[in-house]
């Protein structure tokens, strides 16, 4: 995700990590049983028994391993031996804890890094304290530190006393990559174990004494209000205790729904059925998604504001003249996240202190949300997490949680907060639609000017009722490659913010998710009328061997060179979260009928923690833009979203899916992203594919497979 | 309300229940199992799936007042200590990446191999197509079937 305007958030990042045994996930109220803290994210008891905080939510992306697994690395643990917990929302002590933009390794992973040599330093200065000798003298392994000459040992847990009182070292030497044992191993995931079984708790799992279950009605259009409610007959379902009206805040705005708590969740369901309500939606514009597109479409006649530009592309066009002017309009769709879990929120306000629990992507931004919104102090506020069935950005979001929490004060007594699929699948935030204008010139079978346009709403004008609309989308280059500036002699991207009342959010690779099609469609399109090979066209634009290598390597790996007759074969390769990922998707037709055969994933991200949770997320992002590609989008009719459910917001099946095969680069730039970066090449790189088969260019989404 | 004598996992467990409600909900919320998962309500993605009589079905859509004496088999009910074949395959080939969706995967897998023990691409599509995933672990819920088999296969040879 991106860091937004008008709200201090920085970029975190994004993994997972578990031990074996830590059957279940504790949260604050587990401290006690942690033991002596040496660092903010290591505690480790007399027994030797080590606890590593999870300071970033895990959705699946594979933080509950990866940050253990660096952690374990440093302080010379073995990962099977670790207890691993989700630390509450803080605010500092970790870190920005945003679980978005792919952050958790590439954004802490030296500050992970140490905090295990620290506290590893710390165990030995206590070791060589107790037995009189110089700390050179003495090593750590595997949860013990060894006196070299006379290989006395002491556990752990019996230096933990000690180590805790000491200062913690400034400089910690780090060990060389070649020394590891299990960072970039692919060790098994620890939260593995707890998923096939059941026991992993996700936010409808908690449960509170006393605890009563909130559904609400919330008025369909985005930023409405309650004018009147008839409660009579949903007050007749037993168990109902409550029925009120409650605000929920839509960034700026805010939206009203009437709640319905019970003692049980069927009968607060139940009852919502019976509920009557009248809807304020004054002020609030009916729109639909013909209307959203068209508007984009008129948007794109006027300038925009231009992100990055480097020489002069409105001169080179002119002189070039319009026949030789390349143009193209792309458009993609505004998306549901559509995780597995619908949202939830639990919460306890009581005598001034509030506490929540669910799956929640930001917790230490939603601490001080609450601490705003409810004037308390921090130590007040606590944000637990959850296991996250699924986030992709909409989980990073605050409504749930203020409603929740709204909820619980009001009715003075815990309660949590059920949403519906209905609820979850029709209320958005939602993934922006965009279309894209590009235009270039080319010159000797080279490009000697690149423009390209995007109509968009704007996510960051949301936050203010009254934003800056002079400020820069800074998002219009995401997923183009940086290296293609370096031979651009003329290049501009410009966004015009789109005027819409649709709630809009990041979307896993946010606006990469989009951008990337538009871009890497076009520069097929260039390697088209150049008359080159697509991949040789885009290689002769890169001006750096990192991408050279990466191009190289999908194209050895695919097969690029040995293409069958009747095969279709496209590329596409873009950036995202400081990781490069290029993609060869091979298609056919059988019987009339278009088939994706195959595909190969090329990623370069950089210095890496666990190969197989890579493999594991490019295969996982190619399946979900399959879905933005070729099966569903969210439409509006009447300012309100029109798919409620699965069986109309339709997604990828285990029959739809392709062979996938990843393969990653291996050098020792810095850690790049990993959950988000394989998700904007696959869209272009199918339509690339498409084209090479049939002649046929797409450059709308989504588009149906059986009618290419 | 009726009360239900409830037969899930080898144990019976007495409830009183709406007759309306899904069984999805009473195994939550009455018997307080948690791994079968809540995702559509319709019937539409199969998180809910849990075995009736051997067979996998939408808990969700199905009411407490339906079940009678049949047999239920939710994700707990496979083993005590994740030895299954089929949670095994599925730790061996790291399916799970947030997981809600897996219990009703694994139930789905778990029908499909007592009635096909050999199954073929095309059984496992048709077994499980009804299973939706976010996160996308198809790849690997494929490989963890074929895997399940032949564990299956050795340890009854």
């Amino acid at each position: 995700m991106t860091a937004m305007s008008g709200a201090a958030l920085t970029i975190g990042f994004y993994f997972p990590a578990l031990a074996k045994g830590a059957e279940k996930i504790l949260t604050a109220s587990a401290a006690d049983e942690m033991g002596i803290e040496l660092t903010a994210w290591i505690s480790i008891d007399k027994a030797g028994n080590v606890t590593v905080l999870n300071h970033r939510s895990e959705m699946g992306q594979g933080s509950f391993q990866a940050v253990p697994q660096m952690i374990a690395e440093e302080l010379e643990v073995s990962l099977e031996k670790i207890k691993i917990l989700f630390a509450p929302g803080h605010q500092g002590k970790y870190g920005s804890q945003l679980t978005g933009g792919s952050s958790t390794v590439r954004g802490a992973y030296k500050t992970l890094l140490r905090t295990g040599a620290t506290a590893r330093e710390m165990l030995i200065e206590a070791a060589a304290k107790k037995w009189g000798v110089n700390k050179d003298e003495c090593f750590a392994e595997n949860g013990e530190v060894i006196h070299r000459h006379t290989n006395k040992k002491f556990g752990y847990g019996e230096l933990v006393e000690e180590a805790a009182k000491l200062t913690p070292p400034k400089n910690v030497k780090l060990k060389e990559r070649h020394n590891y044992k299990i960072v970039g191993k692919p060790v098994p995931r620890p939260d593995t174990p707890m998923k096939v079984n059941g026991k992993a708790e996700f936010g409808l799992d908690k449960k509170l004494p006393g605890m009563l279950y909130a559904v609400v009605e919330r008025n369909p259009r985005f930023h409405g209000k309650v004018k009147s409610f008839d409660d009579t007959a949903a007050k007749k379902i037993a168990g109902v205790k409550h029925v009120i009206t409650v605000k929920m805040p839509v960034f700026a705005s805010t939206r009203e729904g009437v709640a319905v708590i019970a003692d049980t969740l069927w009968g607060a369901m139940e009852a919502r059925k019976l509920l009557k309500v009248e809807w304020d939606d004054s002020g609030f514009e009916h729109v639909s998604t013909e209307q959203l597109y068209a508007r984009m479409k008129e948007d794109l006649n006027k300038p925009g504001l231009s992100q990055r530009t480097g020489g002069n592309v409105n001169a080179v066009f002119e002189k070039a003249g319009k026949d030789k002017v390349i143009e193209a309009i792309y458009e993609t769709p505004y998306e549901s996240h559509s995780c597995m879990e619908p949202l939830t929120c639990t919460a306890h306000f009581h005598d001034n202190q509030l506490e929540v629990w669910g799956p929640i992507q930001a917790p230490d931004w939603i601490q001080s949300d609450l601490m705003q919104r409810f004037n308390l102090p921090a130590e007040n506020v606590t944000v637990n997490m959850t296991f996250l069935g699924g986030g992709f950005g909409r989980k990073a979001f605050m409504d749930y949680t203020t409603e929740a929490a709204l909820i619980s004060k009001e009715i003075n007594a815990p309660v949590q907060v059920v949403w519906t699929r209905e609820d979850d699948m029709t209320q958005g935030p939602f993934r922006p639609g965009a279309v894209y204008e590009c235009k270039a010139v080319l010159n000797n079978g080279r490009i000697s000017a690149f423009a390209a346009k995007m109509a968009a709403q704007n996510m960051n004008h949301q936050w203010s009722p009254n934003p800056d609309k002079s400020a820069y989308n800074d998002s219009t280059t995401e997923g183009f490659l940086e290296t293609y500036f370096q031979s651009l002699p003329h290049y501009s991207f410009a966004d015009i913010p789109t005027e819409s009342p649709i709630p809009v959010m990041w979307w896993r690779s946010v606006y990469s998710s989009t951008n990337g099609f538009a871009y890497e469609s076009f520069m097929d399109e260039l390697a088209t009328t150049a008359a080159k090979d697509p991949l040789e066209f885009r290689m002769n634009h890169f001006s750096d061997e990192r991408y050279r290598l990466l191009a190289e390597k999908l194209r050895e790996v695919s097969g690029w060179d040995s293409k069958g007759k009747n095969e279709g074969y496209g590329a596409a390769i873009t950036e995202c979260f400081r990781s490069i990922v290029g993609q060869v998707v091979k298609v056919s037709k059988r019987d009339n009928k278009l088939k994706i055969d195959k595909v190969w994933a090329v990623m370069d991200c950089g210095w890496y923690v666990n190969p197989d949770t890579i493999r594991a997320q490019v295969e996982g992002s190619i399946v979900m833009a399959l879905g933005a590609a070729t099966v569903h989008e969210t439409h509006f009719a009447d300012g309100k979203a029109v798919e409620t459910n699965f069986h109309q917001y339709r997604m990828p099946r285990i029959s739809d899916t392709p062979e996938i095969e990843v393969h990653i680069m291996e050098n020792d730039e810095k850690p790049g992203g990993v959950g988000e970066p394989g998700l904007p090449p696959f869209a272009p790189a199918l339509c690339n594919a498409i084209f090479d088969l049939t002649g046929k260019r797409i450059r709308k989404l989504p588009f149906n497979l059986a009618e290419v | 309300m009726p009360v239900y004598n409830l037969n899930i996992n080898g144990k019976t467990y007495k409830v009183e229940a709406d007759a309306k409600m899904p069984l999805l909900w009473t195994i939550r919320e009455l018997v307080h199992l948690h791994g079968t998962r809540y995702g559509c309500g319709i019937a539409q993605c199969g998180a809910c799936t849990v075995l009736l009589n051997g067979n996998p079905v939408r808990s969700c859509s199905l009411p407490v007042s339906a079940v009678g004496k049949q047999p239920v088999i939710t994700i707990e009910g496979l083993s005590e200590d994740n030895t299954h074949p089929v949670q095994q395959a599925w730790i061996r080939e790291q399916v799970p990446q947030c997981g809600y969706c897996q219990s009703g995967q694994i139930m789905a897998a778990t029908a499909l191999l007592k009635r096909t023990p050999n199954p073929s691409d095309q059984d496992i599509d048709i077994a499980m197509q009804g299973h939706l995933c976010r996160c996308g672990t198809y790849p690997r819920i494929r490989k963890a079937i074929k895997t399940a088999a032949q564990m299956m296969a050795q340890s009854s040879r």
